[in-house]
């Protein structure tokens, strides 16, 4: 649509300005699902303990090389290797100075990551509740980690991020004998009011409390979209 | 600070959308979301840096916000914020109606 006005030109586009990286993470997506593999965007604030959820979850699983993860940091590779030494294939994405992955640099990556078996694809995101939650990478799933002393109201700090949260994992429940102030009841008031199916697991990477349930909502989430595929095959 | 790379994607938008036309791009409308995780203040000021000796070096920016706005998916009825996000009547969790655009809406420019 274009209408002249003298030599002002007005030109409506109503385009999405990250549809570039929304094409990728389609076709990123597109890769995931054909061979079957679920992809979680794990995301949350530095130090709330992605890498220890995904530390316990290659331990407790009963065949810990179907899982594979990304690890996007801004600098070192420390987290693929911490994840590397539990057990998952696992490489690391630099970002350097961005504060997100995006399509893109999990694209590149996946061109040389051998996910041959592999049936979850965990993507760690850069440490940050506002920025990764933008960026489409092609995932199945958004899980949130939460921290239990990062206080009741950070869900309505951050609405965006928890809003496309499709999991809360609330972790170092362990610490909570200590943190008698802490009101889980107050968390999950918090997360209704941002969003609209609030599922929140409660775990502790330490003691292993909640990691079963974690590894059934996994496997509750990848079969129905393997029923989903069938549906259309 | 992802803000700089919204930027950077809105100025390739901007030039992919006039292609080979040879125009002076003098005003880019676009809307951001309240729920987009997209601060506009920070916006503007990536713009303002960034434009320069790209298409969009003479554009003004103007932002359109856009207010969360959740509905219930069965029966359509408002789902007010800051309340629990789900629908009174039906039981179902409330969708989102509008609130995390990120969209180039509209480009002003100079024809020669």
């Amino acid at each position: 649509m274009c209408q002249k006005d003298s030599a002002v030109s007005v030109v409506d586009v109503q385009t999405r300005i990250l549809a570039r990286n929304d094409d990728v993470a389609a076709h990123n997506r597109h890769h995931f699902l054909e061979r079957g593999i679920f992809a979680v965007n794990v995301m949350g604030s530095p130090g709330s303990g992605k890498t220890a959820v995904l530390e316990a979850t290659a331990r407790m699983f009963r065949d810990p090389h179907k899982l594979a993860a990304l690890a996007g940091d801004l600098a070192t590779d420390n987290d693929a290797a911490r994840l590397r030494r539990a057990g998952l294939r696992s490489c690391a994405i630099e970002t350097g100075q961005a504060c997100h992955l995006d399509a893109e640099l999990v694209h590149r990556e996946l061109h040389h990551f051998d996910l041959d078996g592999v049936d979850y694809v965990f993507i760690e995101n850069v440490g940050n509740l506002v920025c990764p939650a933008v960026y489409d990478l092609g995932q199945r799933a958004n899980v949130v980690v939460l921290s239990v002393t990062e206080g009741e109201d950070k869900p309505l700090k951050y609405p965006t991020m928890f809003a496309k949260a499709d999991l809360v994992l609330l972790t170092k429940t362990d610490l909570l004998t200590h943190l008698p102030q802490v009101d889980l009841a107050a968390i999950l008031d918090a997360l209704a009011r941002v969003m609209p199916n609030p599922r929140m697991i409660a775990i502790s990477a330490v003691s292993g409390e909640g990691i079963l349930d974690w590894l059934d909502w996994l496997q509750a989430c990848r079969e129905s979209m393997l029923a989903t595929l069938e549906v259309h095959a | 600070m992802h803000e700089y790379s919204i930027v950077q994607s809105l100025v390739d938008s901007v030039a992919a959308a006039i292609g080979d036309r040879d125009a002076v791009v003098i005003r880019v409308e676009i809307a951001i979301g309240e729920l987009a995780g997209v601060d506009r203040g920070l916006l503007a000021t990536a713009f303002e840096v960034f434009r320069e000796g790209t298409v969009c070096e003479r554009a003004l920016l103007a932002i359109n916000p856009i207010a969360a706005r959740w509905a219930c998916p069965a029966c359509g009825g408002e789902v007010a914020r800051n309340t629990h996000l789900r629908c009174a009547r039906c039981q179902k969790p409330a969708r989102m109606e509008s609130g995390d655009e990120i969209v180039l809406q509209r480009i002003e420019m100079e024809v020669a």
